[in-house]
């Protein structure tokens, strides 16, 4: 049966009030989009996971969508800050924000373990590091075999994952490529998984290359055709990460007032990722499209 | 992400009279760090210049890692952000941030990673967390990203950020990353491949660290920089080698590869 829906009915349907959410993808496949509905359907006291909360937590926690952010590194790459969540860190402004801090490799971690069903996972970091003294959660254990102090990281399970794939199917079998971040470990570690992409495909694209399929339709809920969600993000192939728009974010969200001007223009003023892609126009679509490098393609052999 | 070298220096590029600015002397003295190649794990902002001058200069053979999940980049432009597109197309190899971590770093096969800092003290360790009280901090700062594990990881540590006495500081507010404990015996015994720092380039200086005793040690002046105006740009007293040298300056193909093809938007200033 088709798991397709609109963006609307997919977070309407499966992220509540009250949520933890994982929209991850590492500087590549942000869906936006997904955020953006996230902040028109005023969800609220959510719980976002992401290694770099990059600037759509910060147009989230801008919102006001979240009481808490588990996150490892806070801020718009290469650019500088993200000033609605240094706002609520620093200053409590407009209201406190919950924080939960990891390192990158702690962050993957988590969601490998939630997604092998482990209760911890060990890595050889943070000794000597505070951040253990300001995380209770991160803790050294010796290992049994050999003495070896290692610390060990909790299991993160989110309620929701979104993650975002260039192709899927109906039954949300999804092929990504380029950038993997640990969209694969978030999702199998979800309780519920809401796959975009950027174009439904027929079953048959994804059974003739399935080594590109990161995450198997078995576990996913939902899948939204949503092209251009990820922008300012981009989608390997499909369009380039938009960097003007990330500098130029700096100066929206280091006061109130223009981000609040922004996610209205942007966000509650229009009804869906179509209006967003229309708005921003044709032509800006066109700066950002790469040129070809198509992959070579590989036999997998025909064994009837 | 690991921290970017910039932020909070008081004293960024400009005229010195030289024909270059000091954040060019010190992304010149940090490539030629990297002279004989090897596999290297490359930070965003000034590491990502740094390291895409060396493979430009001194270090052909150089593999760049980023942490965003490439081994072997062959970026046909500077990347911004160190998850760009052209990171991955021409590349050796793609995986997940689980692999890069676990099987290239944790398992030591990465010679040199680079961190930038907000501060660090005389033993190299490291604050990319907070300025302030972490609770209630003055300045929230992006965290560790990656760079714990990357202090703690990768063979050797370089670290590459202006200096000042507001970065270069007696007692840190925040330990992210470790560095030299101060007691290098006890710090061979610690189990892992990390063991500090080895080198701090900034915009005035090259420092190393002393075997006796895991201290920042002023190695080499930048052309036209006076020993008073490192003092002055930092919280302690230095140690200073007894063969203490001035860089060489930067050529000018290194000045033209930074200007015209690495920086042509200037965000090393």
């Amino acid at each position: 049966m088709s798991k397709v829906a609109t963006m609307k009915d997919a977070v309407a349907d499966l992220v509540r009030d009250g949520d933890t959410v994982a929209i991850e993808g590492f500087t590549h496949l942000i869906c936006f989009a997904a955020g953006h509905e996230i902040i028109r359907q005023k969800k609220r006291d959510l719980t976002l996971c992401r290694m770099t909360p990059d600037v759509i937590y910060d147009q989230m926690i801008g919102a006001g969508v979240a009481k808490k952010l588990v996150f490892s590194w806070l801020g718009n790459p290469g650019v500088g800050s993200l000033h609605a969540i240094r706002r609520r860190v620093e200053n409590a402004d407009p209201a406190p924000l919950e924080i939960e801090e990891y390192s990158h490799f702690g962050m993957v971690c988590r969601y490998v373990a939630g997604a092998s069903n482990l209760p911890f996972f060990p890595i050889r970091s943070y000794y000597e590091s505070d951040i253990p003294k300001v995380n209770p959660r991160i803790v050294p254990i010796t290992s049994p075999y050999d003495g070896t102090e290692v610390y060990v990281v909790p299991p993160l399970n989110p309620d929701v994952a979104i993650v975002h794939a260039q192709r899927a199917d109906v039954n949300g079998n999804a092929q990504i490529w380029g950038l993997l971040g640990c969209q694969k470990e978030a999702a199998f570690a979800a309780k519920r998984v809401v796959v975009v992409c950027e174009e439904v495909v027929d079953e048959s694209v994804v059974r003739a290359d399935p080594n590109r399929t990161v995450i198997p339709g078995l576990i996913v809920d939902a899948v939204v055709e949503e092209p251009f969600g990820c922008h300012p993000s981009y989608a390997q192939g499909y369009y380039d990460r938009d960097n003007r728009f990330y500098m130029d974010w700096e100066a929206r969200s280091k006061d109130p007032e223009p981000l609040a001007a922004w996610l209205k223009e942007w966000v509650f003023g229009l009804e869906s990722h179509r209006d967003y892609v229309e708005k921003m126009g044709a032509q800006h679509w066109d700066s950002l499209r790469p040129g070809d490098a198509p992959s070579g393609q590989v036999n997998y052999g025909e064994y009837a | 992400m690991t921290g970017g070298a910039g932020g909070n220096g008081e004293s960024g590029a400009g005229g010195n009279g030289l024909g270059w600015s000091k954040s060019e002397m010190m992304i010149v003295a940090s490539a030629r760090q990297l002279a004989g190649g090897g596999v290297c794990f490359v930070g965003i902002g000034l590491p990502n210049i740094v390291c895409n001058l060396a493979k430009r200069t001194v270090a052909p053979q150089l593999d760049l890692v980023y942490e965003s999940g490439v081994f072997g980049a062959s970026p046909k432009r500077l990347p911004l952000s160190i998850g760009d597109p052209t990171l991955v197309s021409g590349s050796t190899a793609v995986c997940s941030m689980f692999e890069l971590f676990a099987f290239y770093l944790q398992a030591g096969l990465v010679d040199v990673g680079f961190l930038g800092a907000a501060q660090i003290d005389r033993f190299g360790n490291i604050n990319t967390t907070v300025i302030g009280d972490y609770s209630k901090p003055k300045v929230r700062l992006p965290g560790s990203g990656g760079a714990c594990e990357i202090a703690i990881n990768a063979k050797r540590v370089f670290v590459i950020m202006r200096q000042g006495r507001r970065s270069f500081v007696e007692k840190l507010d925040f330990r992210t990353s470790p560095g030299h404990s101060g007691d290098p015996e006890r710090d061979r015994r610690r189990g892992w491949w990390g063991s500090g720092p080895t080198v701090v380039v900034t915009d005035l200086a090259e420092y190393r660290f002393d075997e006796a005793t895991g201290e920042m040690t002023l190695a080499r002046l930048h052309p036209g920089v006076s020993p008073d105006e490192v003092r002055e740009n930092m919280a302690w007293e230095p140690k200073v080698a007894a063969d203490l040298a001035e860089t060489p300056p930067p050529t000018d193909e290194e000045l033209r590869l930074i200007r015209e093809e690495l920086d042509p938007q200037g965000v090393r200033s």
